[in-house]
């Protein structure tokens, strides 16, 4: 069997804050074939970014992580500044959501490309320029060799997420995370993004963290999916499964709030009611019961666990899981 | 208060030759380029297109926040263009707009009662129970508990209920038509589906005509009776929401519907998606606008604009090969 490439066990984030400790991330445990994608999916708050930047061990200094981010069998967490700064690029990648704010405004696309380059390969000058050129060609931009003397802020958004895929391709990463890749884009150019990612993740047999709001982008091309609510992992199965059974009824209910293209118009949407809780005030029970249409007494005082009582492969934590395929639900 | 002596037939609103440019450093930017629609009593027209093609320009144009080039807004028989002062501030009052970004725009020093009762001070309503009734009124229409709220301030609240206060905003001089530019694109997906069923509520409570843009193909197809797509300043299509998803004529829209991510792992993401990007609107290509991306672009299309004409599906399209007659 092979190992896994990343595994998180019992990660937890907490943030001091004026009105208390914030526990973003809430005991999550993961784990991630060499070569696979895992989608996380959830809204604003619900602790998505904070799990990616424990990973990536970009956490802002204030923040108190606990639990282990083993990745390729070190402890990431344990790892000197420098160990992991020599592990940033050949081994782990990133790409954020907004590209203008992601790339050095003052450098042109080439300097940014040939630095990383020179920096973690070693390469002379020469053979990184040349390089840079093949990156940009292969994430498709057309005329690359003009590109590398452009500024950030001569390219449309689409064209800066490509250079920050190429940057973050260049060093051949074992693992890349994507965080809300697509979600500043349009339309059409985030499925030319999203193509992109996948095109180049099969080549390279790379890892991949698809973060994203959407369940739409994890559906055609993530292996597994996590769903996360308030900070914790409340589902989590291959993603063919979760669409075709889905468990914890926050899942069905967050895809049946999105309005659907094949539904007449004016037809009602099944809007989640409520908000989430307060993330610095946890609740005893299910951090989804308040706006749960299934809750009892008993959810609203014991944490249901992420588990998978029925060894079928995919993991829920819900006292009253949904036992109807999700096409019948609200 | 609707004018007696319009036909109930009549559109309330009619854009007609629309034309917005902007100077941009010495070069003319179109950002509108000869649009004319209407919209009907009580109708939901959904105008949908990327960033930068024109959609929320046109909005503006219509508001006169943005003075047109060239071209009539018709609203209720007055044509906007020609009014300014006082006539145009008092035409305003049953035009309303609301913006995608619901905590931007509230003023932050400002508690919620006073923001909703803004409007009301301004069009001369200087009975304090009388507006007070109002204000209360219009925050439990949009889902607000008046006595929980009113002494907040907007940065208290989610960006859900910031964008409740400003429909309650929009709501309150009881207007004929509302603009809604991107009003639910910044928030959650559980919420967005409370907004936009909230829309749809006060549309029938209030009889409202809405003017809804988005990016959002689905969102639009939710709420709109008609859909007109734009790209890069200019009208492609435009139809019967029902009629311009199931077929759509225009190559644009195809293309559109294609690049949605479905959230179903039995459906292929489309792959091969047209490439590149929409090009400047500094300098937009000749004919057809799309032709640089289309793939179904030839002569005709760089040599002459094509120009809106009705299809057997019942909608109305700007193409030189429009994929059904």
């Amino acid at each position: 069997m092979t190992r896994a490439l990343l595994s998180l066990e019992d990660v937890s984030v907490e943030l001091p804050t004026p009105r208390g400790t914030l526990r973003a991330v809430d005991n999550v445990d993961l784990s991630l074939m060499p070569g696979r994608t895992l989608g996380i999916v959830g809204e604003s708050g619900c602790g998505k970014t904070m799990l990616s930047r424990a990973i990536l061990q970009l956490l802002p200094k204030r923040a108190k992580l606990s639990g282990r981010v083993r990745f390729g069998g070190r402890d990431l967490a344990a790892l000197p500044a420098e160990s992991l700064r020599r592990l940033r690029g050949p081994e782990l990648a990133v790409v954020f959501q907004d590209p203008m704010t992601s790339l050095n405004p003052v450098l042109t696309i080439g300097t940014q490309l040939i630095e990383t380059l020179q920096a973690h390969l070693g390469m002379d000058g020469a053979a990184a320029a040349r390089r840079s050129v093949d990156l940009l060609a292969a994430v498709g931009i057309p005329a690359p060799a003009q590109r590398l003397r452009q500024y950030p802020h001569q390219l449309s958004g689409g064209m800066r997420q490509r250079v920050a895929i190429a940057i973050a391709l260049s060093c051949e990463p074992k693992l890349l995370v994507a965080d809300e890749p697509t979600t500043a884009l349009d339309v059409t150019v985030q499925a030319q993004i999203l193509d992109l990612l996948a095109r180049e993740q099969r080549r390279r047999q790379m890892a991949m963290i698809l973060i994203t709001h959407d369940l739409g982008v994890v559906a055609g091309r993530t292996d597994e999916v996590a769903v996360m609510y308030a900070g914790r992992i409340v589902e989590r199965a291959p993603t063919a499964q979760l669409f075709a059974r889905m468990r914890m009824p926050y899942t069905e209910a967050l895809l049946a709030a999105i309005p659907k293209l094949d539904s007449p118009p004016h037809t009602a949407l099944p809007a989640i009611a409520g908000r989430p809780p307060d993330p610095t005030r946890p609740l005893p029970g299910c951090s989804f019961s308040p706006r749960c249409r299934y809750a009892d007494d008993h959810c609203r005082h014991a944490k249901p666990m992420l588990a998978d009582p029925e060894r079928s492969g995919g993991l829920y934590a819900c006292w009253h899981p949904l036992t109807l395929p999700a096409a019948v639900g609200p | 208060m609707p004018d007696s002596t319009s036909l109930p037939s009549a559109p309330l609103l009619t854009v007609e030759q629309l034309v917005v440019e902007y100077p941009v450093s010495g070069r003319t930017l179109s950002a509108v380029a000869d649009v004319s629609l209407t919209v009907g009593r009580g109708e939901t027209l959904g105008l949908v297109g990327e960033s930068g093609c024109g959609k929320s320009t046109l909005g503006r144009a219509v508001l006169q926040l943005r003075r047109p080039t060239a071209g009539k807004v018709v609203f209720d028989g007055a044509d906007l263009t020609a009014l300014d002062g006082e006539a145009l501030r008092l035409m305003r009052r049953r035009l309303q707009l609301i913006f995608q970004d619901p905590i931007a725009s509230l003023n932050p020093r400002r508690c919620i009662g006073d923001i909703v009762a803004e409007p009301l001070v301004i069009s001369g309503i200087t009975d304090r129970t009388e507006r007070e009734r109002r204000v209360r009124d219009v925050l439990s229409a949009v889902g607000l508990d008046p006595d929980v709220v009113w002494r907040r301030l907007p940065h208290e609240f989610s960006g859900g209920q910031c964008q409740r206060v400003c429909i309650a905003r929009a709501l309150i001089l009881e207007p004929e038509l509302v603009i809604c530019d991107e009003p639910v694109s910044a928030l959650d997906v559980s919420i967005r589906a409370q907004i936009l069923n909230l829309l749809e509520e006060m549309k029938q409570r209030y009889g409202l005509t809405l003017l809804f843009i988005a990016h959002d193909l689905a969102v639009v197809k939710a709420v709109s009776d008609r859909i007109a797509v734009m790209y890069l300043g200019r009208l492609c299509e435009v139809g019967p929401t029902e009629a311009v998803f199931n077929r759509p004529a225009h190559p644009y829209t195809a293309l559109l519907l294609e690049a949605i991510p479905v959230p179903d792992p039995t459906v292929m993401p489309a792959t091969n998606i047209a490439t590149g990007e929409p090009p400047s609107p500094l300098d937009p290509p000749s004919g057809c606008r799309f032709r640089t991306r289309c793939p179904r672009a030839d002569r005709l299309c760089a040599e002459k604009v094509p120009i809106l004409h009705a299809t057997a599906g019942g909608q109305a399209v700007a193409c030189h090969h429009p994929l059904t007659g």
